[in-house]
């Protein structure tokens, strides 16, 4: 060993009432190194994070930084050691511009009570050619896509010279493109000498970006090592504590049914053109494309979201034109969103209520609900779809994301829905977890006889739960992929050669 | 040019062409006498719409600061009648201590229970009122038993013209105290830490508390300046019509709001600028005074501001919300 570790944590241990989240859990990080932490959610790295920027103070255990043995490490401490966090959210102030972003927390540590909007410029400017972007100093952050606000707090973070970025799910929002720019950022960084943890649970940027990995799992260590000693399996394995294997979905016999849902030269807006879209029943159909080739639009457009849809629409073979929610859930047509959060679940509200929701018009057909049909239905959802809560009258803001999901799904399939339209069906779900959902998807589409379209920028996801895969590009079906054909480095190079085509 | 394509300078063009329209409509509009007492009526209104900006760049709304006028220049003027005091440095100060006093409240039930401030500041503006009629008085102070100096004060010409009858009128001194004010807060707001949380705050306060602003701070700040503006503007206004009258401004919450909204501030927080409030400001007082030259009943007047701050709110909240696509 040639020098001390960065930071190096002892024996932590972290309690939340009778909850250990962090349990005698070491480790060590080094400077200059890109480090991953992974793990379910759950599984403490939310905590451990906390620790790290000193928002928790441990119940057991030691701190050393660069060697010295800190004894109450606060946020400030923390800071000025060079510890910097960058939220899921990035904390920054969407109304003002981007110099004051950059420079603000500068001038708050130095004290300043002035602005000297000179030398703000002038280190915005430093920053951001050291990160080797170009960025609108003057423009609002908000007006920046997810990856430049991304970058504004990375550059943000150089300047409140950091030594350790800390980054909490960094690629979330990001596009393909975006996440290799942030990867070519992540090692400029490291040549400059500042070390990256990266919390994440997806694998393939495990992989490729880290150099160590530690594993996370109900608060404890589970594995810790170089990255090449790992590879997709034994990640998942560490993380969940099993093996899980992702069956293949296949569409059962489809000779003489009728479609469920046929799309006849769909246009919407000029975000999509000419869609001819046939899905049986019994049928999980993926849509794949970047982000803003017109899935969306077109997912949006047959639940009534959109007024700009023209071509013809029939479910079950009866032409339906819904321009309303109401229209769409009486035609048999469900949609789950992508944010379950802002657009979908009802957090304060028990997860009866919110599964009843949708289904109002059954529920209470005269003004009155009738409570006891509500609960009884809800209790079989909540039997089918696995749903782990004490009970159907918890407040679904206290479940876990997984379970979130699966409440926001069998909402849905009260409705008596037929058509069923998942857009990122388990974005933000843990691995685990994820695995259970796509099993329920796989077994009520089969069992019920749905025909399900799903959205997903997720390709294995797509690759093991379609039985068909669309590849939509600039709002065209450019091209579907099954059967043999339909593998993740098929989707994979399909999407690559759109991005090409794109750049071309 | 960043700056044309600045809300502000939108708001200057609606000014410029509503200022155009008007005078074709009623050429009086343009004698130098009629915009005299056009920048006289901003006086008043302008001083509280700069504490209103404040609390609305922080993600407020403030409804109380007409009722903390009134404290400060009621509770001022009585005190001054009763003591037989005839200076004007002491009640000034006296005004801004009770309007500030007043803030510090809001701010520390604000900040302390985590409330929202338009519920808080209704509160606070009702229990104002009450105690000020209920303990204070409830007559009006008239212009015979109006302190002289008060009155001189509110007099005071920076220069005056002369009609062709041989009348005089001049335009109030009093104009300079506002732009005056209006440059330091837009300075404050500008350049210096403190004016930025504001800022910050209302952008995210979540954001502004992890870079390390002390948001309890930047509370008392807003509240405290807005309620110190109110206890001045509420003095200003006694000495400028003479008459200091306990149940005044009712109803002037609107008008400010209005016009602080019309510049270009948002309702959401994080944004608005002193010089578009001092537009805005301007634009609604005028297009009253315009109502007025041309007869229109005070109803109809009300009916014009509400339906001005609702267009504003709208358009405002239309571009924030583009902003954020």
């Amino acid at each position: 060993m040639t020098s001390a570790p960065l930071i190096e944590l002892r024996n932590i241990s972290k309690r939340f009432g009778g909850v250990r989240a962090l349990d005698d859990v070491s480790l060590s990080l080094d400077g200059a190194r890109i480090h991953c932490l992974a793990g379910e959610n759950g599984s403490g790295k939310s905590t451990l994070i906390k620790v790290v920027s000193g928002v928790y103070q441990p119940d057991e255990g030691e701190i050393f930084i660069d060697g010295q043995k800190v004894d109450r490490l606060d946020p400030v401490t923390s800071i000025a050691h060079g510890v910097q966090v960058i939220y899921q959210d990035f904390s920054l102030f969407p109304t003002l511009s981007v110099v004051e972003n950059l420079t603000l927390n500068t001038f708050l540590r130095e004290g300043k009570t002035r602005i000297d909007w000179t030398r703000a410029r002038k280190m915005a400017r430093e920053v951001l050619a050291r990160l080797d972007v170009s960025l609108d100093l003057d423009a609002t952050v908000e007006t920046l896509p997810a990856a430049g606000r991304q970058i504004v707090a990375i550059a943000r973070a150089m300047l409140a010279d950091a030594r350790l970025i800390i980054m909490d799910e960094p690629t979330t929002t990001l596009t393909g493109r975006e996440v290799e720019r942030l990867f070519r950022i992540v090692r400029d960084l490291q040549a400059d000498g500042i070390a990256t943890l990266f919390v994440s649970h997806k694998m393939r940027e495990m992989l490729e970006i880290s150099e160590r990995l530690t594993v996370f799992r109900n608060g404890k260590k589970v594995t810790e090592g170089p990255i090449s000693e790992f590879d997709e399996r034994a990640i998942t394995r560490a993380m969940t504590g099993r093996d899980l294997h992702q069956g293949r979905f296949v569409a059962p016999n489809l000779a003489g049914r009728k479609p469920r849902l046929e799309l006849r030269n769909v246009s919407v807006g000029d975000k999509a053109r000419d869609i001819n879209l046939t899905l049986m029943p019994g049928e999980i159909v993926g849509l794949s494309g970047l982000i803003g080739a017109g899935r969306k639009a077109i997912a949006q457009a047959i639940f009534g979201l959109r007024q700009d849809m023209s071509g013809e629409m029939l479910v079950d073979g009866v032409p339906v034109t819904p321009k309303s929610v109401p229209e769409a859930i009486a035609a048999g047509l469900a949609y789950v969103p992508e944010d379950r959060l802002s657009e979908g679940l009802f957090l304060t509200r028990s997860i009866r209520d919110n599964a009843i929701v949708s289904s109002m018009e059954r529920f209470a057909p005269h003004l009155w609900l009738d409570a006891e049909k509500a609960g009884a239905e809800t209790r079989k959802m909540f039997a089918e779809m696995a749903i782990s809560a004490p009970g159907i009258d918890v407040p679904v803001g206290t479940l876990s994301g997984g379970n979130a999901q699966r409440v926001m799904i069998g909402r849905w399939l009260m409705t008596q829905a037929r058509v069923l339209i998942l857009n990122g069906p388990t974005v933000g779900v843990d691995v685990g977890s994820k695995e259970q959902i796509h099993g329920i998807i796989q077994e009520l589409t089969r069992k019920s006889d749905l025909a399900v379209l799903m959205i997903s920028d997720d390709l294995p996801e797509l690759a093991a739960n379609c039985n068909r895969v669309l590849c939509i590009t600039e709002g065209r079906i450019m091209g579907e992929l099954s059967g043999e054909t339909l593998t993740e480095e098929a989707l994979d190079s399909a999407l690559s050669r759109e991005i090409e085509g794109e750049t071309a | 040019m960043r700056f044309l394509r600045s809300s502000d300078a939108i708001i200057l063009a609606i000014l410029a062409v509503a200022m155009i329209f008007i005078g074709l409509v009623n050429p009086a509009f343009w004698q130098m006498s009629n915009l005299f007492s056009l920048l006289k009526e901003n006086v008043v209104i302008g001083i509280m719409a700069l504490g209103v900006l404040l609390v609305m760049i922080s993600g407020g709304i403030d409804v109380s600061f007409t009722a903390f006028a009134v404290a400060g220049m009621y509770l001022t003027v009585r005190a001054m009648v009763a003591l037989d005091y005839n200076g004007l440095v002491l009640p000034f100060m006296s005004a801004i201590l009770i309007g500030g006093l007043l803030g510090l409240m809001n701010a520390g039930i604000i900040h302390r229970f985590k409330m929202i401030p338009l519920i808080v500041t209704l509160g606070t503006a009702s229990v104002v009122r009450g105690l000020v009629l209920g303990f204070v008085g409830t007559s009006n102070v008239n212009i015979n038993k109006m302190p002289d100096a008060l009155v001189e004060f509110g007099k005071t010409d920076l220069f005056t013209l002369e009609r062709a009858n041989g009348s005089t009128y001049g335009l109030t001194a009093m104009i300079v105290i506002y732009l005056g004010l209006a440059l330091v807060l837009h300075l404050v707001l500008k350049h210096t830490m403190i004016g930025r949380s504001v800022y910050a705050y209302g952008a995210d306060p979540e954001a502004a508390k992890r870079v390390g602003f002390s948001t309890g701070r930047t509370m008392i700040f807003v509240y405290v300046t807005a309620g110190a503006l109110a206890g001045f503007a509420g003095l200003l206004h006694s000495s400028m019509i003479w008459l200091a009258n306990p149940r005044d401004f009712v109803g002037l919450e609107l008008d400010v709001i209005a016009a602080v909204v019309l510049g270009g501030a948002s309702i959401f927080g994080g944004r608005g600028t002193v010089l578009g409030t001092v537009l805005g400001v301007f634009i609604l007082v005028m297009i009253q005074n315009s109502l007025i030259l041309m007869g229109i009943d005070t109803t109809w007047q009300r009916i014009v501001v509400g339906a001005m701050l609702i267009a504003a709110v709208t358009v405002t909240a239309l571009r924030d919300r583009r902003a954020l696509v």
